[in-house]
Formats: C-alpha cells, sequence, structure tokens
C-alpha cells in the first residue's frame, strides 16, 4: 500500500525499490495498492528536471515488465483529479491524465490485497 | 475467502490532514468482507473520537458521526491508548460514546471502546495479521 | 507472530519512532527506513531509548538511507545492523507480520 504521492515523500521511491528487489529474489508481488495522495503516483502529466527519476514511468514500466496488478483508489484519485479515459468520461471531462500500467478500481481491493497476500506492507508518511 | 485478523491504526488528529477521513472509508468497505477488524487510536488518533466536534469555522464537513456507524458494521473492538489521552489531558469522558448491539444478548447496547494501556495495545497488535497504517 | 516493524520517520522530527517503541513486543524487529535512519546514530537524544528496546528487539537499517543523510555505519549505535533492499526484503518474510509507524 503507497500513501503518499511522487517527489513529495520517499514513499514511492522506497516501494519501488522494495518491490524490485522483492520480484529479483523470486517473490510474487499480488497488488499494489495506491491510496490518498500515492494515487499521483499514476500521473502522465509528469515532467521532472532532465536528470531526474520519472517515478511515474517506472511503476509503469515495472507493471509492464512484471505484469504487475498496479491499482489506484478510485475514491482517493476522484478527490485529487486523477482519471483514466473511463472515468473522465463518465465524469464529463474532456481529458484524462492516468499513465498506462495502472487500473482504478474501489478499497475492497485493498483489503482482498490483505487477505490473499501472505505480507502487506504500508509505505507512507 | 478467508478470516484474517485486520487492524487499523489511526494516529493522527482529524481535519489537519486527510488520513482520519480515508482511512475509516477503508475501514467501512473491510466490513463488507467480514475479517475480524479491530481499530487502534494512538497518539493523536485519539482526537478522531472526541465527542462534540465542531467543524463550521474551518469549512470541512464533520465525518465523526461515522464513527458511530461502526457498530451497525460489527466494528466494535476500538482499542483506545490511556497513555495517549493522559498525554492530551483528556479522559474517556472527552470521547463519543461508541456502541454496538449484541443480537445474542437481547440488542444490548455494549460499549465498543476498548481502554487499554501500552503493553495491552502491544500484546492486541502482536495477534494482528493485517496491519494497515494511514 | 514475530512482527517487523516500519519506521520511517526521523525520532527528532515526529513521536511515530517513540510510540513504535512502546508498542514492540519481545522477539519483534525494527527497520528504520528513509529519515527514521537518523535514529541508527550513537550519541543522540534518542540512544539511549533505542538502546533499552534493543534489549527485547533486533534493529535494523537500511544503508542506503544512512549514507544518503551523511552518515557512515560506523556511528552506528552497536547492535543495530545495516542491510540492503534484499536485507528488507528478507525481514518481511523472516517476520510474519509487518506494522509501519508513520
Amino acid at each position: 500500500m503507497i500513501n503518499e504521492g511522487p517527489y513529495q515523500h520517499q514513499s514511492a521511491d522506497s516501494a519501488l525499490q522494495f518491490c524490485r528487489s522483492l520480484l529479483a529474489q523470486g517473490h510474487e508481488i499480488f497488488r499494489v495498492f495506491f491510496y490518498h495522495d500515492g494515487v499521483n503516483n499514476g500521473s502522465s502529466l509528469s515532467v521532472p528536471p532532465a536528470d531526474d527519476r520519472l517515478i511515474q514511468k517506472e511503476w509503469s514500466e515495472l507493471s509492464k515488465e512484471h505484469d504487475l496488478d498496479l491499482v489506484i483508489c478510485i475514491a482517493a484519485a476522484q478527490r485529487r483529479g486523477l482519471m483514466d479515459k473511463d472515468e473522465a468520461k463518465r465524469q464529463g471531462f474532456e481529458s484524462n491524465n492516468m499513465i498506462e500500467g495502472f487500473r482504478i478500481s474501489g478499497l475492497g481491493q485493498l483489503i482482498e490485497g490483505g487477505i490473499e497476500s501472505d505480507r502487506t506492507v504500508v509505505f507512507g508518511d | 475467502m478467508a478470516t484474517k485478523k485486520f487492524m487499523f491504526v489511526n494516529r493522527k488528529a482529524p481535519y489537519g490532514t486527510v488520513y482520519a477521513l480515508e482511512s475509516l472509508e477503508v475501514v467501512l468497505i473491510s466490513a463488507a468482507f467480514e475479517q475480524d477488524v479491530s481499530l487502534a487510536f494512538i497518539d493523536d488518533g485519539v482526537y478522531q473520537i472526541t465527542k462534540g466536534q465542531d467543524t463550521t469555522g474551518i469549512g470541512q464537513k464533520n465525518f465523526s458521526n461515522t464513527y458511530k456507524a461502526l457498530g451497525d458494521y460489527e466494528i466494535k473492538k476500538l482499542y483506545v491508548s490511556k497513555e495517549s489521552l493522559e498525554e492530551r489531558g483528556l479522559t474517556q469522558d472527552d470521547l463519543m460514546d461508541l456502541v454496538w448491539e449484541d443480537e445474542d444478548d437481547d440488542w444490548a447496547e455494549k460499549p465498543s471502546i476498548i481502554m487499554v494501556d501500552r503493553s495491552e495495545m502491544a500484546a492486541v497488535m502482536a495477534e494482528q495479521e493485517v496491519t494497515l497504517s494511514f | 507472530m514475530a512482527m517487523l516493524h516500519i519506521v520511517n520517520k526521523s525520532p527528532f522530527e515526529k513521536v511515530s519512532f517513540r510510540s513504535c517503541l512502546n508498542h514492540v513486543s519481545k522477539g519483534d524487529s525494527v527497520l528504520m527506513i528513509e529519515d527514521a535512519a537518523v535514529g541508527a546514530i550513537e550519541g543522540t537524544s534518542f540512544s539511549e531509548k533505542l538502546k533499552t528496546a534493543m534489549g527485547d528487539v533486533s534493529v535494523y537499517v537500511l544503508g542506503g538511507d544512512l549514507a544518503a543523510r551523511g552518515l557512515s555505519e560506523d556511528r552506528m549505535i552497536d547492535g543495530i545492523k545495516a542491510v540492503d533492499y534484499a536485507g528488507f526484503v528478507d525481514l518481511t518474510v523472516e517476520n510474519e507480520t509487518t506494522q509501519s509507524w508513520l
């Protein structure tokens, strides 16, 4: 579970490195759930300085490489203005801003993750 | 689906940040999954359940009444840290009277708040299988 | 069940680390990551509190977070072990549950 957005807190970086290590050691990631400002890890509109990491893209690539289930909480995303194409259309917005590799879903996915996984780790502030 | 012991740890005051509100939303969803749910209120988390919250002066929605509904969702284990109350000059009287109705006891109203000291809280935490912090 | 307590805030900034130590059980482990790594150093106002807890729990720090903040491992409190992310993963596996003190 990731509670904070990219750059503002180290949580996203810590979680990314933890995930990479997990996968390298042969463990399985059932799901990564993004809550609170953590939903901003799924933004497609980030442009950090050229010599800095692009966190959202790192998640997107990790997701594609390992077929991960990265879930953004719909309620938290709606509050913070993060939308995929379908949600934006549903809400009557012309544009959307979610990067590839994530999907939007409900809080039940977090609880299910806790039930189905052997371990649950929270990164936050 | 398996039943696990879930604990939701609340250590922050409401309104200054969104954590109290959004963690409560998770707790309510967890009720639908019929898990063995406990809540812990430690440090500033105790302010989440004080009575008489009036948010008209700060322009935010007062969501404290939602805690009163927890009993209806079978969420009836709210562990409150005695030391955290004492440090803040509070007593149990400053907290909302949160209850649940025991259908096995003629729907008698029983308290959901369980006052614990640190070692008791630690013991409860040690039993949990999934601990979510906000 | 042994628990891995993960602390990420500096003990000089927030009470989280202190609260964590007030709630550990014998046989648990504590891992300092991010800003909490500064708590691993000997001779701070937090050292005694941490050393007392070390009688009951094993304490680790993410080496990368220590180095990032300009602190070398030879300044750590005796008995604290530095780990990398692979070690962080191992700690998660070795302990039945985790709790993050934010």
